[in-house]
């Protein structure tokens, strides 16, 4: 289990590589990525907060109780913090398991719990002023499913 | 106490965080302590179901008793990932 919040890019190859070397009884490895979108045209950047200390342990609860009941090999979470541009890369989780359905369901449940239990605050800064970005209710709803 | 305030929150109160002597037994007395303070308090405890609570770094409800806890952190609901 590799759990990293920094304030720096991180390489999404050179880490998926890594992951997936480094299994050798495990089948499947997921990835999963999440990118700055500019959704209106008109996004400069964006601004992600966190509460460090709170982070880490949320991540870390998180991870484990994703490697207990997914039955996972190996979880790796990276997510920034700090100021970022459309089209770089804010965070990557990354799964192994014996079978592909686990190491998928666990990609899914982390990422689940991540946009709405881990102290994280996304503020877009715009052409035309600031905004922080408001929590969907969809997100909410989705922890319900696991 | 420490008390922490994060994103809309820490931008309304005009502070990143603050110690406090405190009676408070709850969360939600706490709550009330702050907004009687001062306007820019008021404006952003205006609305508690806009906001979440955590005590010592974990999740926790505005009715969450304070006894014995370090650390109090206000902020919205998270948006990670």
């Amino acid at each position: 289990m590799d759990i990293r919040v920094q304030a720096t890019p991180f390489d999404f190859g050179a880490e998926a590589e890594a992951f997936a070397r480094g299994q050798g009884d495990m089948g499947a490895v997921v990835t999963f990525t999440g990118i700055v979108r500019d959704v209106s045209g008109g996004l400069v950047s964006m601004e992600i907060e966190h509460y460090p200390g709170m982070t880490e342990k949320a991540l870390e609860t998180h991870a484990r109780e994703a490697l207990i009941r997914f039955q996972l090999g190996d979880v790796l979470i990276i997510h920034r913090f700090g100021e970022m541009r459309p089209g770089e890369m804010i965070m990557m989780v990354a799964t192994a398991a014996p079978h592909r359905a686990d190491a998928f369901q666990g990609a899914e449940f982390l990422m689940d719990y991540l946009k709405s239990r881990a102290p994280f605050w996304k503020k877009e800064i715009m052409q035309t002023g600031t905004d922080w970005v408001a929590a969907r209710d969809e997100d909410e709803d989705a922890l319900g499913r696991w | 106490m420490q008390l922490l305030y994060f994103a809309w929150v820490r931008e309304r109160i005009g502070l990143p965080r603050e110690t406090v002597e405190t009676e408070a037994r709850t969360v939600a007395e706490l709550v009330e302590e702050l907004k009687a303070r001062e306007e820019r308090y008021a404006a952003a405890f205006a609305d508690l179901s806009a906001l979440r609570v955590a005590l010592d770094q974990e999740l926790a409800d505005f009715n969450a008793p304070l006894k014995d806890v370090r650390e109090v952190a206000f902020f919205p609901p998270m948006t990670g990932g």
